[in-house]
């Protein structure tokens, strides 16, 4: 049987700080040639004292350079390690986990909305470049991308400029509309026909809000802790609407039936 | 060099198997490791319906270990002999199957839709989760209710039965005697100890169930030395586990008075762990002259 999912000791190529607290680290690897947009990865410590592996999701992949690169924020002893290490030294990855993002669905839509919160952006990323793959057209994408302000930094904005529109949202109205995600795209009256998202629990239950109230099409992708990533321990669950197929209760494992849901389909 | 052993007359071929709850029931796991080469394969509690588990977040990281409040969520007996069961039949290894419930009611009948399942080679009883409001813990930390319990289960079960023990309690010998003393075939411990983290910058519990079971490296010396004590005070075999992380740590299980060994957590840290740590247990007794593995259970 063809192994789906790879567990290898990873060369970093390249790692650089991007904004304040958030980096970005490329590595060498063979999950590469199986990602898709929105799947995470799993980066073990080399530490003896901080065991479970760390979630992180794919920002990029490069199937011919066979490289991924991890953007992520430094919010505890596993990102931080990881931020601190120099090309040239590896980790041990497993991935690609979860589901991804649901490419099909944008095919004959005209409006298609990528909202990245924060540190939730990075994912959003490959997706933009993959629907563009697809032969969408860069206007038929519109990227809404949140962040604290510019004294923090903003990040990946660039890169979603090749992709896509670029609206942006700041806490401090330091860089595009002051507020949130949502009160961008009230402000510029966008009318999408179907929402990609990642980001803070409050921005998704807004965004889910914002979708059911206009019938759109919404898939968020999800965060939890998680001890395992492949769907055994049961730590990452989300609830849902309907019976799970594999919990047999209203619980879906973020890991493996997700990270990214239709937001109709959770109760968050 | 025999590294076999058995339990309750079921001869494992190593005495590696996974902790109830860190493997699944080798579905997701089977990519990576091959459940040929283990002991056995312990299954995630099953109870006689589905069980929702606690809110999120379930787990958390703690030094050299971790924190868990799942709360026993599992598919139910139904779903659990259709599809795990089913996959678990191409495998060569013995297959024990974890038990959970409220009440007594609904340990038996769990027990009793396994006993015509030719598959499972062994039940554990757990009367010592941390995690669930009633039963679990309750039956594991009471001698009288953990023997008549046991003594139900017995009763009832076509299987041999482990009963897996809490280390939440006074005096875990008293303990393994009350199982020995319901009849229990093995005793298996420890599970994990009843622990609290909490997040000082939100001012809340890291776990939403306030409290969690703590597993990993963190709690060896205790399991060791409740393995210790209660395989001193009953005849019956005893599984050991408790942050077993290499060939080394299962050996001191075994010397402590463990006839198997199980691993727990670290499965999700080096899903290879028990493959890996079979090899090296291979390599301990052949560095050191053992010729059976049995030789060192209990030589402490």
């Amino acid at each position: 049987m063809e192994k789906k999912i790879i567990n290898e000791e990873s060369l970093i190529i390249k790692t650089e700080k991007i904004a304040e607290g958030v980096f970005s680290t490329a590595f060498k690897t063979g999950i590469a040639e199986k990602c898709l947009p929105g799947q995470f990865v799993m980066v073990k410590t080399k530490s003896d004292s901080h065991l479970l592996k760390r979630p992180i999701s794919i920002c990029e992949s490069d199937i011919s350079e066979g490289t991924i690169r991890l953007v992520y924020r430094t919010v505890g002893y596993g990102t931080k390690e990881l931020s601190l290490a120099k090309e040239g030294e590896s980790f041990e990855l497993l991935g690609p986990l979860g589901n991804g993002f649901p490419i099909d669905e944008a095919q004959d839509k005209k409006n298609i909305l990528l909202i990245g919160g924060g540190i939730g952006a990075p994912p959003l990323l490959s997706l933009a470049r993959a629907l563009r793959l697809t032969g969408i057209d860069k206007s038929c994408i519109t990227a809404v991308l949140g962040y604290s302000g510019m004294k923090a930094g903003i990040f990946l904005n660039e890169e979603f400029g090749k992709e896509a529109n670029v609206i942006m949202s700041s806490d401090d109205g330091s860089v595009g509309t002051r507020g949130t995600v949502m009160d961008a795209i009230k402000e510029r009256e966008l009318k999408p026909d179907i929402i990609y998202a990642c980001g803070p629990m409050p921005m998704l239950k807004a965004i889910k809000l914002y979708a059911e109230e206009r019938f759109i099409p919404a898939y968020i992708s999800l965060e939890e802790k998680m001890a395992c990533g492949v769907g055994v321990c049961l730590g990452c669950m989300v609830k849902t609407k309907e019976k799970d197929n594999h919990s047999k209760v209203n619980n879906a494992r973020v890991c493996t039936e997700g990270p990214v849901f239709e937001a109709g389909a959770v109760e968050i | 060099m025999n590294l076999s052993v058995e339990i309750a007359g079921i001869k494992f071929k190593n005495p590696v198997m996974d902790g109830s709850g860190t493997f699944g029931s080798g579905i997701e796991y089977s990519e990576f490791v091959d459940l040929n080469a283990l002991g056995a394969v312990v299954t995630k509690g099953v109870a006689n319906v589905p069980w929702e588990g606690n809110p999120v977040p379930r787990i958390a990281e703690t030094p050299s270990g971790m924190m868990n409040a799942i709360g026993l969520q599992n598919p139910g007996i139904d779903v659990f002999i259709e599809r795990d069961l089913k996959f678990l039949e191409g495998f060569d290894t013995n297959v024990i199957v974890n038990v959970c419930g409220h009440t007594e009611e609904e340990y038996i009948e769990v027990v009793k839709r396994l006993r015509d399942e030719s598959r499972v080679q062994m039940l554990e009883i757990n009367v010592s989760c941390p995690n669930v409001k009633a039963g679990g813990m309750a039956f594991g930390t009471d001698p009288a209710q953990l023997e008549k319990i046991t003594s139900l289960v017995k009763k009832n079960a076509a299987q041999p039965v482990i009963m897996k023990l809490s280390p939440n309690v006074t005096s875990i010998s008293e303990m393994a005697k009350a199982a020995e003393a319901g009849g229990a075939d093995a005793i298996s411990l420890i599970n994990t100890l009843t622990a609290m983290k909490i997040d000082i910058h939100k001012r809340k519990f890291a776990i939403a169930n306030k409290t969690g079971g703590l597993s990993g490296p963190a709690i060896r010396p205790v399991a060791v030395r409740m393995v210790y004590e209660a395989s001193h005070a009953v005849k019956i075999p005893v599984i050991g586990m408790g942050g077993i992380t290499s060939g080394e740590d299962a050996v001191e299980f075994m010397m402590a008075g463990a006839r198997a060994v199980a691993v727990g957590m670290y499965n999700f840290h080096d899903h290879a762990a028990m493959i890996r740590i079979i090899g090296e247990m291979e390599s301990f007794c052949r560095e050191t002259g053992i010729r059976d593995i049995n030789e060192i259970i209990g030589c402490v």
